[in-house]
């Protein structure tokens, strides 16, 4: 059978990524934000699964507003990296599993989350950030990726309750898969920040700090918690947050199971306009 | 029955929900024929013409043309779709973030260096924030730019 044995959970900031394929993550205003990344490369190494499940958002990109899905499952063979007008990021393309993908949508769906399934589609920023931050720049990603995109950017975004519920539902999916695959799942996006209106640039470290302590301790208590409590104390663009909740909705003692144990977890302002925080879960074998 | 809409007492802030959506759809979906290299060169040749393809409002060309963030995000924008009119001007989704603030991208770069902008004062309207309505604009980008 497939299990999740760890969840990843990191910002996914576009100026990242512009400063890793520009050559600039060694400078001063860079460099401590990939030192807190050093050691995720090295765990990644140590820790390769087969599949990666990777929770982001599409900025914009690959959905325009003539369909906005709540939640979309890339079923396909391969994902290329999108154009988001500053021309496509020279990573590599992005190899799915849409054998485990398929077998995902049906189990989640029939578990009352209503998915759509997408079998063409480009990737962003969004789903290529956290992959270099993890894994560095290799001529090929290590393993298969699922991108799971969800719908932050027009409200009403989907509720901290139902991603946490839908993780849920995820990780029965994956358990249910007759195939003995090591599966990740990453949650991305956030932490505090909001890119509109004289508000922008808004950073709240305390709140920030407050989310990784819960989501670690108490992240059925976290998922109760409003979007308007979000958008108030983290920046409009703070509700990417939510994504976070369906990554640790999929951990294992969130079903009775053994607590997860922290590998890391770093946090840094600013990336840009953005909070960075990053947390590493392992299940216990 | 009026829908539940808590998020309008947020100081200088827009939600882009389902109203604003609508009101946007155009506005937005310009944007995004941005993304193709082509349709950035024809934009580039000659704005006020390519605008002119899309039933926007004239307020919403107006803003476009203006590169008012602010005005486009009041008209429908949102920002995920206005940063492919950033991108295609070369800026960075700092360098947009920072326009719509009133400050210089120096002012704005350095306040998000020292840690980024307090929420103290800026969770409701009313309090005492520095973006809040009273307060803008907030820095010298007008001046330096001789408006």
């Amino acid at each position: 059978m497939a299990r999740i044995s760890a969840s990843v959970y990191t910002s996914h900031v576009p100026a990242i990524g512009a400063a890793i394929d520009l050559g600039k993550t060694t400078e001063p205003y860079w460099q401590p934000l990939f030192g807190g990344y050093e050691f995720s490369k090295r765990w990644m190494k140590e820790h390769t699964p087969d599949v990666i499940f990777l929770v982001y958002n599409d900025h914009a990109t690959a959905f325009s507003l003539d369909m906005i899905p709540t939640f979309a499952i890339g079923t396909a063979a391969s994902f290329a990296p999108a154009d988001e007008g500053w021309g496509p990021r020279p990573v590599p393309q992005v190899i799915g599993h849409p054998e485990l993908a398929s077998h995902i949508a049906q189990s989640v769906i029939q578990d009352d989350f209503d998915l759509t399934i997408v079998n063409k589609m480009d990737v962003d920023h969004g789903l290529t950030v956290p992959l270099n931050l993890m894994c560095g720049t290799p001529a090929a990603w290590p393993c298969p990726v699922i991108p799971f995109a969800v719908n932050v950017v027009q409200y009403p975004v989907p509720s901290g309750r139902r991603c946490f519920n839908l993780g849920k539902a995820i990780r029965k999916a994956v358990e249910s898969y007759d195939a003995p695959l090591n599966v990740q799942i990453w949650g991305t996006g956030g932490m505090s920040h909001q890119l509109q209106g004289p508000r922008a640039g808004l950073i709240n470290k305390e709140w920030d700090k407050r989310f990784l302590d819960r989501l670690i301790a108490d992240p059925d208590g976290l998922a109760a918690m409003p979007h308007i409590d979000y958008v108030r104390e983290a920046g409009s663009e703070g509700i990417e947050l939510v994504m976070w909740l369906i990554a640790r909705g999929a951990m294992a003692d969130v079903d009775g199971g053994p607590k997860p144990s922290v590998a890391h977890r770093f946090y840094h302002v600013p990336a840009s306009n953005t909070a960075v925080g990053h947390l590493i879960l392992e299940n216990p074998p | 029955m009026s829908l539940d809409k808590p998020y309008l007492d947020v100081p200088g802030t827009t939600i882009f929900d389902a109203e604003q959506s609508r009101k946007g759809y155009h506005l937005n979906q310009f944007c995004m024929s941005l993304m193709k290299a082509a349709n950035r060169k024809r934009f580039k040749a000659g704005e006020r013409a390519y605008l002119d393809e899309w039933p926007m409002t004239e307020a919403q060309k107006q803003a476009v043309l203006a590169r008012d963030l602010n005005r486009c995000i009041a008209l429908g924008g949102n920002i995920y779709f206005l940063a492919k009119i950033g991108a295609t001007d070369g800026k960075s989704f700092q360098q947009m973030a920072g326009s719509m603030t009133g400050m210089t991208e120096d002012e704005y770069r350095h306040m998000m260096v020292a840690g980024g902008r307090s929420v103290e004062g800026n969770r409701r309207v009313g309090e005492d924030g520095d973006a809040q309505a009273d307060r803008q604009p907030q820095g010298h980008a007008s001046r330096k730019a001789g408006l």
